[in-house]
């Protein structure tokens, strides 16, 4: 009995060990590539470790760094303010919706459902967005059109829904203005929901490329996704980061002498990194958010 | 329960229509605070909503939206008569079928594995790794991809090298992508996935195995008779709502990992990437049909299967 028992204990973590390296080699991968020299991936490909350790593609990327300064800070102010901003708007409407004595709750929850099952598609808000509200290459079309999510509504509303109603009724008691009772007493008390709808919103405006792809043609205006999907795309965009290269060399050349392969993954690894060691320490409260919004509205 | 009973009494108003005056005034401050979140709603999906009449129109850019002459179905009729639109949608319904259905299998599966590993450590480890994929964009999963799968460099041909087999150059083998992108997808979303069933699981009462390991029940029948019958009310919730989402095709995986690589759209174009090919050359009218199809086509199969569901137990349906 006990041996048949270790016999399967060995089975069962031994399974869930290959199983994880599936998901830890593919990273490793790209990180030995980053850190070859240009010849050895010429010469052998891709290894899981480099074949010869060389720097030149992260000499690169520091050498001419200011699209990745510009796309770091882009992405990163849209990213922070753009969800602070989402959270104030959906935390006021998400109370107004939790009140069960507001006279409008019926109709505004079937006026936000409604965006939740239909929408006019691509196309049409693309119009609008560029032809009637001017968000073409403009940062507010980071910001603008994420300020809220009927979701994230819901769960907001379903945990402000569960506060005890008596601090709302005594602070109306003591004259208290509706906005006072938001901001002083129910976001005081919602810190984990809170804490959980940001960094859903947060890693989805930190991943975000497509913005990019269908609003901006301005490179300064690029977020880092982007940045790094044109980069693995395009040659040219690597030659306009080589400035440096005395005239008269064509393109050719250029890309030819560039360390091109290790230096697309040192960017990755630069651009992806941080946020990559960062996100898995709030594991919980994304693994929370998943189960708070499979619960019913 | 009593809590909120007590709540509606002290708080519900003498009866008055919705509309007068008195209403709203024992409401502006509440409505005021939603005011920004109700305006968002009009001008980012009522907006596109009623701009979604172009499918109806012959667009140009000088008209604008209500300028443009309307040509009746004319975009629908050239989209459903083109070659595209049996690629597209077969190819989108497909692959959305068989990742409902592989998510839910392995995750299940993963996760009544994960539950037999007792030890706090292991779980934790074997999450965080599982996990890792979630937390990265399409773009970065696309530079993993193009690692692998690169013809002469990637590390796919190098093993198949290794076992003296001939390198495959993957982006000019279509048979192959089918089986490529389900492997992202679930590489993707398998961990969160898996974390949620084995929430679910972990959420069973204890007693109830120890009640049936009395009876003499073994491992199976466990599963059989307590676990899975726990697990289909998270499994019907996640069902409905990726039924709803089966005409959408995941923009990044079908865009970042063929690399839009015109040689595979037979097998990689779904009704996403057709739609954005469509508007960067400038279709607006037959896109913004097609886009309008699949939106339709959407909202009814949520109703549909939430109808459905609701008949056969009530409980289980999302509203």
């Amino acid at each position: 009995m006990e041996k048949r028992f270790s016999v399967s204990k060995i089975l069962l973590n031994g399974f869930f060990i290959l199983f994880s390296l599936c998901f830890l080699l593919p990273f490793l991968l790209v990180v030995s590539v980053s850190f070859s020299s240009e010849a050895s991936i010429e010469a052998v490909g891709y290894t899981l470790l480099p074949s010869e350790f060389s720097l030149e593609g992260y000499l690169y990327v520091f050498q001419n760094p200011q699209q990745i300064i510009d796309a770091y800070i882009v992405t990163a102010f849209t990213a922070f303010f753009g969800t602070l901003c989402a959270l104030v708007v959906m935390s006021m409407v998400a109370y107004s919706l939790s009140r069960r004595d507001f006279a409008y709750r019926g109709g505004l929850t079937l006026f936000i459902f409604i965006t939740m099952i239909f929408s006019g598609g691509l196309v049409p808000s693309y119009i609008i967005n560029t032809q009637y509200l001017g968000l073409g290459n403009n940062i507010l079309i980071y910001i603008l059109p994420g300020l809220a999510s009927a979701w994230h509504i819901v769960i907001l509303r379903t945990f402000f829904q569960d506060l005890p109603m008596e601090l709302v009724e005594s602070a109306k008691l003591d004259g208290a203005r509706e906005i006072t009772i938001l901001s002083r007493i129910i976001i005081p008390l919602s810190k984990p929901v809170l804490a959980t709808v940001g960094l859903l919103i947060l890693l989805g405006r930190w991943n975000d490329w497509n913005t990019s792809l269908i609003y901006i043609t301005n490179q300064k205006l690029y977020t880092l996704q982007y940045l790094l999907q044109r980069i693995l795309r395009e040659v040219e965009f690597i030659q306009a980061m080589a400035k440096e290269m005395p005239t008269g060399i064509s393109a050719a050349q250029i890309a030819g002498d560039l360390p091109t392969e290790s230096m697309r993954f040192a960017l990755a690894i630069v651009a992806a990194g941080p946020m990559l060691v960062v996100f898995p320490f709030f594991q919980k409260y994304f693994v929370s958010g998943l189960t708070v919004g499979a619960v019913k509205g | 329960m009593m809590k909120k009973e007590v709540a509606k009494n002290t708080y519900s108003l003498p009866r008055s229509s919705v509309l007068s005056v008195r209403t709203f005034k024992k409401n502006w401050e509440l409505l005021l605070l939603a005011m920004p979140a109700i305006i968002y709603f009009i001008v980012f999906c009522y907006a596109p909503m009623g701009g979604a009449v172009i499918a109806f129109k012959y667009y140009n850019y000088i008209d604008g939206i209500f300028g443009s002459r309307w040509v009746g179905f004319d975009n629908f009729k050239y989209f459903f008569l083109s070659n595209d639109a049996w690629r597209i949608t077969r190819n989108t319904l497909l692959y959305n079928a068989a990742f409902i259905c592989l998510d839910t299998i392995v995750g299940v599966a993963l996760a009544l594995l994960l539950y037999e590993v007792k030890s706090r450590k292991c779980i934790k480890y074997y999450q965080t790794t599982m996990i890792l994929p979630h937390f990265l964009s399409w773009v970065i999963i696309g530079y993993i991809s193009y690692a692998l799968l690169n013809p002469s460099y990637g590390l796919l041909n190098q093993v198949i090298g290794a076992f003296g087999g001939e390198g495959i150059d993957w982006y000019a083998t279509q048979g192959a992508w089918p089986f490529i992108l389900v492997i992202f997808q679930i590489w993707q979303c398998i961990g969160l996935k898996t974390i949620m069933f084995y929430a679910s699981v972990m959420g069973i009462d204890q007693s109830l195995f120890e009640a049936a390991k009395i009876d003499g029940a073994n491992k199976w029948q466990q599963i059989k008779y307590i676990t899975l019958p726990h697990l289909v009310s998270i499994i019907t919730i996640l069902t409905i709502l990726a039924i709803g989402g089966i005409f959408r095709g995941d923009f990044g995986l079908f865009y970042q990992i063929p690399r839009d690589v015109g040689l595979l759209y037979p097998v990689t174009d779904v009704i996403d990437t057709y739609i954005y090919r469509g508007m960067k050359n400038g279709d607006i009218g037959v896109t913004s049909a097609v886009g309008l199809f699949q939106s339709f086509v959407g909202m009814v199969l949520v109703l549909l299967t939430n109808a459905v569901v609701k008949k056969i137990n009530p409980d289980h349906a999302l509203f």
